[in-house]
């Protein structure tokens, strides 16, 4: 019953993308866009402040960042 | 140490994130608006039993998928950029921002992308009554998604519902309900998806006008219109409503916003809103923002000194008493980490209780001087201009459509044909006009008066961001292109040939 459910979801699916014809270029379009806007700018442009910092660390980070950005008299 | 941040960086990074915030915004009010259009037609389709409301939908919903499909994921750079460009910000806010957002993302994904599947793949395949419902569901699943969104916006605007905990260095959330539910996110809900559906409204029938203009599609032209005409002209009466009711609310929270917005230098009891130039209508701004003839409304240099009386009662602080009280929040939270990283729990306490006495002022430690609390007053002052206007204009305009169609003259009136098509562009104008009201009015904090830009803002260079930003404007250009030619070719190809 179950079997027969996921595959009649599965076959609904596939027909529906198959059937798209406009949809392709949509579709070329969305992964175009995530590409450059998530890996090639990721990588070459923004370092990562917090990445790889555990809890503790970015606490540290963004407390010494704030108390050093203060006005001071 | 705030030298070292350079504010061409800062400059450039608001302009990055407003950049991709009005590209996003291009997309999502259509989204909203076209999912009720498409939900009642397809009601009247299952009601009526009639092929012809199906055909309509389906057209529609043609629209719809294409700028669903190029809008998608644009928000998503949004959240991207928060952990780039702002990385102290993120962190900051991370449990309360991060909430809204999570569920956001948890039933965009899973509402929108099942039954947009079933609303696309499933005519003839599922009973008309479950396509029905995804049909709603698709636009409800992105109503959902606008109101947590539209939540952690309204955060950044009221913050409630949280306290600082300087051992994290982070506003940790203490209610969530105070979040989801304060009074500014619900009228900001109300205020912008309302107005999304008359966005929604002026494309169907600038769409439908510009088939009239070419003599096509006469019957699905003044159907289409009809049904948007009825939705616009609903949705723009409960914006104004919700924009009356938010106006009481920036008087309350935010009276710099509102002192910008009117150009208010000089306030006091009973005054007169501005309309333009030297045009005033007597006592309205009173009314407008205390809903009493003689409220009182301080203008930008009431702000700047206090003195005067608040709602609640107490008496205004000065910006430079503000300024004072920050600075000693700050360096409490300098004190607390000292006295932590020695043990001292005794001057950790005395330091907490100082902080805790002050946090409603510490993004004013960061304000160099008073006057860089007040926003761009002409950029505000035009932007609620222009979307007040083009809103009564729209409501005009639907009453106007409304009216023909009752008196069966709609496809008579060939003038109107051009106005209706030229409108298109102007709710999108109103769109993000209000949009600029609401982000530019607020600067320059990135939360109200606890965070400005400069603390928020992530050490980069200026020159990285100033790079991105020209890839993103190239980009979101060049997307918004093929957006408006693949859109003109469905239309051009109307719905006979769907």
């Amino acid at each position: 019953m179950l079997k027969r459910a996921v595959r009649d979801i599965w076959r609904f699916y596939r027909d529906g993308f198959r059937s798209m014809t406009l949809g392709k270029t949509l579709w070329a379009l969305i992964l175009i866009k995530l590409f450059i806007l998530f890996f090639v700018l990721k990588l070459f442009f923004f370092p990562s402040f917090l990445g790889g910092k555990s809890d503790a660390e970015k606490g540290r980070y963004v407390g010494t960042e704030l108390v050093g950005r203060g006005i001071h008299h | 140490m705030l030298e070292s941040i350079d504010t061409s960086m800062i400059d450039w990074s608001r302009a990055q994130f407003a950049l991709t915030a009005m590209y996003h915004w291009l997309f999502v009010p259509l989204t909203l608006g076209l999912a009720v259009i498409m939900g009642l037609m397809e009601t009247l389709y299952v009601v009526t039993g009639n092929e012809f409301w199906k055909r309509t939908v389906k057209f529609w919903m043609k629209l719809f998928g294409i700028n669903f499909a190029v809008g998608v994921a644009t928000g998503l750079i949004l959240e991207f950029q928060f952990g780039t460009n702002w990385s102290n910000y993120s962190w900051f806010v991370g449990d309360i921002f991060g909430a809204p957002l999570a569920i956001e993302g948890i039933v965009a994904f899973f509402m929108e992308a099942t039954f947009i599947a079933v609303m696309f793949f499933g005519w003839d395949k599922v009973s008309k009554k479950f396509h029905l419902a995804s049909t709603w569901l698709t636009g409800l699943g992105a109503t959902f998604s606008a109101w947590w969104i539209l939540v952690a916006n309204s955060w950044m605007q009221y913050p409630v519902g949280m306290t600082f905990n300087p051992e994290t260095v982070r506003n940790e959330m203490t209610s969530f309900a105070a979040v989801a539910f304060s009074p500014v996110a619900v009228m900001k809900f109300i205020h912008t998806v309302l107005s999304c559906w008359m966005v929604g409204a002026v494309f169907v029938i600038g769409v439908s006008a510009w088939y009239l203009l070419r003599k096509r599609e006469k019957e699905f032209s003044l159907a289409s219109m009809k049904v948007a005409a009825a939705i616009g002209l609903f949705a723009t009466l409960v914006t104004a409503g919700s924009g009356d009711q938010s106006g009481v609310q920036v008087a309350r929270l935010q009276p710099m916003k509102l002192a910008a917005m009117e150009g208010l230098y000089d306030g006091g009891h009973s005054q007169p809103l501005t309309l333009i130039g030297d045009i005033k209508v007597p006592k309205m701004l009173s009314v407008l923002a205390t809903h009493s003839l003689d409220g009182y409304v301080p203008g930008i240099n009431n702000i700047l000194q206090g003195g005067y009386e608040l709602p609640d009662g107490g008496v205004a602080l000065s910006t430079v008493e503000k300024m004072h009280r920050g600075q000693q929040a700050i360096a409490a939270l300098a004190d607390f980490r000292q006295a932590k990283q020695e043990q001292d729990t005794v001057a950790m306490a005395h330091a907490r209780q100082t902080l805790d006495e002050n946090m409603p002022y510490f993004g004013y430690g960061y304000v160099k001087e008073p006057n860089d609390i007040v926003p761009s007053v002409g950029l505000m002052f035009w932007s609620f201009r222009v979307m007040v206007g083009l809103g009564m204009y729209f409501m005009a305009f639907f009453a106007l459509i409304l009216f023909l169609s009752w008196k069966h003259q709609l496809s008579k009136v060939d003038w109107l044909y051009p106005i209706a098509v030229a409108s298109i562009p102007l709710a999108y104008i109103a769109s993000q006009a209000g949009w600029i009201v609401a982000e530019v009015g607020r600067q320059p904090w990135a939360i109200q008066d606890m965070l400005p830009v400069n603390a928020a803002i992530s050490k980069l260079e200026a020159g990285s961001v100033q790079t991105t930003f020209f890839i993103f404007l190239i980009l979101f250009t060049v997307l918004l292109i093929a957006e408006i030619g693949i859109l003109l070719r469905a239309v051009k190809q109307g719905p006979g040939e769907h």
